[in-house]
């Protein structure tokens, strides 16, 4: 295998392993003894249906914390020549279905989203006495600049950042998840097509190369 | 003839097979269409890829955006259900606390099992690949060779379905003549990397994966695969009519339900249960292979696992096909008077020598790929192109530190986003708003990987028991893994992410993955899910489990049909090696049960 995606980090799934394993340990071996610590989808869903957030869990944003995050999503992917914001294709329902999830990586992620939108929303307050949400385009770079690359964030801010940085994750993870990201990104593709013929002839030449399969 | 429950289940058969997958279904279409009566136990639940495949769905579609969790390891839309990485209610156990010494061990409950899944890669073993020991002292031979195994190689190819080409290079055997289908135009980042490593003396051919990139000819081909026999020709005929040609999109992880890849529930099991001489009972757990007086095997003790009811099934022969780690359990937990240590193993050999594949990964970023023109590459749902192993010579001429080689796999550069980011926080430097959709632009397309897959030496600290204390849900103590790698791995670790770091140069790229020591870098066993071994092949009762018709020494009527026979793990992955195995292994069942010697 190989373009795969059970990419996913080794202490992640060795994780799994150590729950499974402490869930056989318990004294009986029934049936549900080793099933997740949580109610997830399960390990047999309908695969081939077409899914919404809020399909196997529920939401659990507060509308404030629904409010700022949509519009920080908007700051992330705003709406311009390559597309959509990201509040038109719905980012924060998939943020919202993400930190809402029962299982332990997302939880883990509820933990940074949730308080840091807050957090932004105080700092929106104590610098602007306004909702992050109503600020203007130059009073949300103002505090998004600051909070960016946390590479390169001041110490005051380092929590911030990294709230930023997940946040801007989700936010990408689910925005170029979709027909309109694909287009924003430039990925073309998922049409059945009668032929495959390989690069167009632009791109063979930007590299130049040509097509060694006859 | 169809998926039934046990109650319907016929008071004897002429074989049971046990598992539905590479080796399993293979081994119910040889049997079935030469007029055998067939049952087959498989421990997941019937699927049906046609109406339960997640063809087009967008990462949008799906819960979390189609991301792994503990319930879908590896994606919610890929073909696995009921497993992975860990089964509710079947756990398996590790001797070491290790993290380096642990085993991976990837398992569906499924109809068809891994084969739904499978990445497709078909690559047959070549003439050094099966005399191991001969070329280097270390290991096993097989006790077959190369032109054993050849004519079924092509049979399997002609009846699933491989794209690839012959390109006549060293141990990378070319098919006969028309076998092949034709190989799917390479994407842009394969022709550019293509071009680079040939500066370094690195050849880049086309791979060969089991998807039809056209029809398969039923006019001519079911001919070829049962001369003279017009029955079993037009049931093969039907079958192979009803599959599709890729139409290049989808990723084939999914599973296809257009047909036009191989899955054992698609190509496999339509055509044997056609025949009407196969039963299938779907939920029925093996537990043990049952004994006769007379030392031979009469049949099989599972669970229903609808019922939890033990249940039976008789045959005059009896086949294991349950993935090589499974056929270990089995075995093992087969425990009689007449073998205590478990069924065909007076060797003491069975669960021994287990083998995965030496996988490793280095990823890069190449800035003559950023910015291209949009274009589709989507092509035939996984790698088009692949490095085969080129250094056999040096190799043989003793200079290198290890012994056996490895092929790289990759795949296009332009596949479906989505439940990522795809612009890195280090290259989008805190990009944010438009900015950061120009970055995300800029570089999609441009971010290659290149993974090795390689030969592992068999060695004696790599194998499975049964867990002293740890049972199932049903019960049936279950697998303890053993593991190690030894500095042949290690080094070719070394090796391989060296020269994937020149290629990457070569490009004009930069090396994305953290430097690792080989030992952190190395996937864990098991990770590749290619596992083999168990219950060798050989020439010696004594220092095998098997010989070279995957016939158990000890009990004439049981056969191992997957990969457990394996004596060696060549860096072609298996499962077309295990299904040229199962159609030789059931011609040979078809010819003893002739001849009466079963
Ligand atoms: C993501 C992925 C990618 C892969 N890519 C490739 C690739 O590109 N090329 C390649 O060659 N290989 C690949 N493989 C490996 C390939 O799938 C296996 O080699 C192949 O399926 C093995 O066939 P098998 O018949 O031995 O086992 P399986 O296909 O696993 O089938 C075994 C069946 O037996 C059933 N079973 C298990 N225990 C019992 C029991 N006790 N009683 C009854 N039934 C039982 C299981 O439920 C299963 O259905 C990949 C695997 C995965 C998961
Ligand atoms: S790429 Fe082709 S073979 Fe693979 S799933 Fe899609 S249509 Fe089927």
């Amino acid at each position: 295998m190989n373009t795969d995606d059970t990419r996913l980090p080794r202490r992640t799934v060795l994780k799994w392993f150590a729950a499974a394993a402490a869930a056989m340990h318990l004294p009986d071996f029934r049936a549900d003894a080793q099933a997740a610590p949580v109610k997830g989808y399960g390990t047999d869903p309908d695969i081939a249906k077409f899914y919404q957030p809020g399909a196997f869990w529920p939401l659990t944003f507060t509308p404030e914390q629904r409010k700022t995050a949509t519009a920080l999503a908007d700051v992330i992917l705003p709406k311009d020549d390559l597309g959509p914001a990201a509040s038109e294709v719905r980012v924060q329902d998939y943020i919202d279905e993400w930190i809402s999830a029962p299982y332990p990586v997302q939880q883990k992620d509820r933990d940074v989203i949730v308080p840091g939108l807050e957090w932004i929303e105080a700092e929106s307050q104590k610098r602007f006495a306004k909702d992050f949400a109503t600020l203007s385009g130059e009073q949300h770079r103002a505090i998004c600049d600051d909070l960016c690359w946390a590479a390169e964030a001041k110490p005051e801010f380092k929590k911030g950042a990294s709230f930023f940085a997940k946040f801007r994750t989700l936010a990408a993870s689910a925005y170029y998840g979709t027909d309109a990201g694909w287009k924003a990104l430039g990925y073309i593709g998922n049409v059945p097509l009668a032929t495959f013929d390989g690069p167009p002839p632009e791109v063979l030449a930007k590299l130049g190369v040509e097509q060694t399969v006859k | 003839m169809p998926v039934i429950t046990s109650s319907k289940t016929q008071p004897e058969y002429d074989v049971a097979i046990v598992g539905s997958g590479a080796g399993g279904g293979q081994m119910a279409y040889t049997l079935t269409l030469a007029g055998l009566k067939v049952v087959m136990l498989e421990a997941g639940r019937d699927y049906d890829p046609v109406m339960e495949t997640a063809m087009f769905q967008r990462p949008e579609h799906s819960p979390l955006l189609g991301t792994g969790t503990p319930d879908k390891p590896g994606n919610f839309s890929d073909a696995t259900i009921d497993g992975g990485w860990t089964v509710p209610g079947e756990p398996y156990t590790q001797a070491s606390e290790k993290e380096a010494e642990q085993f991976w061990w990837w398992r569906p409950r499924m109809m068809g099992g891994r084969t739904n899944h499978w990445g497709r890669m078909s690559l047959r073993n070549g003439t050094h690949d099966f005399k191991p020991r001969s070329r280097d002292g270390l290991g096993f031979d097989w006790p077959i060779g190369y032109e054993d195994v050849e004519p079924y190689y092509t049979k399997v190819e002609m009846l699933i379905g491989v794209y690839g080409t012959n390109e006549g290079m060293e141990n990378t055997p070319n098919s006969p003549p028309g076998v092949l289908l034709p190989a799917p135009k390479a994407r842009a980042a394969e022709l550019y990397m293509q071009k680079h490593a040939k500066t370094l003396g690195i050849p880049v051919i086309p791979i060969h994966r089991a998807v039809l990139t056209k029809p398969l000819d039923a006019d001519t081909i079911p001919a070829k695969l049962h001369p003279g026999d017009a029955r079993a020709q037009k049931i093969v005929a039907d079958s192979m009519r009803a599959r599709a040609a890729c139409f290049w999109a989808t990723d084939c992880h999914r599973g296809c339900n257009i047909k036009a890849n191989y899955q054992s529930t698609t190509v496999h099991l339509p055509p044997a249960h056609a025949t009407g001489n196969l039963d299938v009972v779907a939920n029925a757990h093996a537990r043990e292979i049952i004994i006769g007086a007379n030392g031979k095997a009469t049949g099989v003790l599972y669970i229903d696992k609808k019922t939890g009811r033990e249940e039976r099934v008789k045959a005059k022969a009896v086949v294991l096909a349950a993935s090589s780690g499974e056929t270990v359990r089995i075995l093992l937990n087969s425990k009689s008077s007449a073998f205590p240590s478990g069924i065909a193993n007076r060797s003491g050999l069975v669960g021994k020598y287990i083998m995965d594949t030496v996988g490793v990964s280095v990823s890069g970023q190449v800035p003559a790929l950023e910015n291209l023109p949009p274009h589709n590459e989507d092509g035939a749902g996984g790698p088009h192109s692949y490095i085969p192993w080129w250094l056999y010579q040096e190799q043989h001429a003793g200079k290198m530190n290890f012994a056996r080689g490895y092929h790289v796999e990759f795949g296009g550069t332009r596949g479906m986003p989505g439940g990522r980011n795809p612009l890195p926080d280090d290259l989008g430097r805190g990009a944010y708003g438009t900015k950061f959709k120009e970055e995300a632009r800029r570089y999609f397309g441009s971010m290659v990987g290149y993974t090795c897959r390689g030969e592992m030496v068999p060695n004696e600290n790599c194998f499975a028991e049964l867990d002293p204390q740890v049972k199932d849900k049903w019960g049936i103590p279950v697998l303890r893994w053993h593991w190690k790698w030894s500095d042949q791995e290690l080094n070719m670790v070394a090796h391989a992410q060296k020269t994937f770091a020149s290629i990457i140069e070569a490009m004009g790229g930069n090396v994305r993955s953290k430097p690792e020591a080989p030992i952190d870098a190395i996937d864990p066993g098991g990770k590749i899910i290619h596992e083999v071994g168990g219950a060798l092949m050989g020439v010696d009762a004594e220092k095998s489990v098997c010989n070279g018709f995957n016939q158990t020494w000890d009990v004439k009527n049981l056969f191992l049909s997957d990969a457990a026979p394996f004596p060696s793990n060549a860096d072609k992955n298996p499962t077309l090696t295990i299904m040229a195995l199962a159609w030789r292994t059931g011609d040979y069942i078809i010819e003893q049960a002739k001849k009466g010697n079963l």
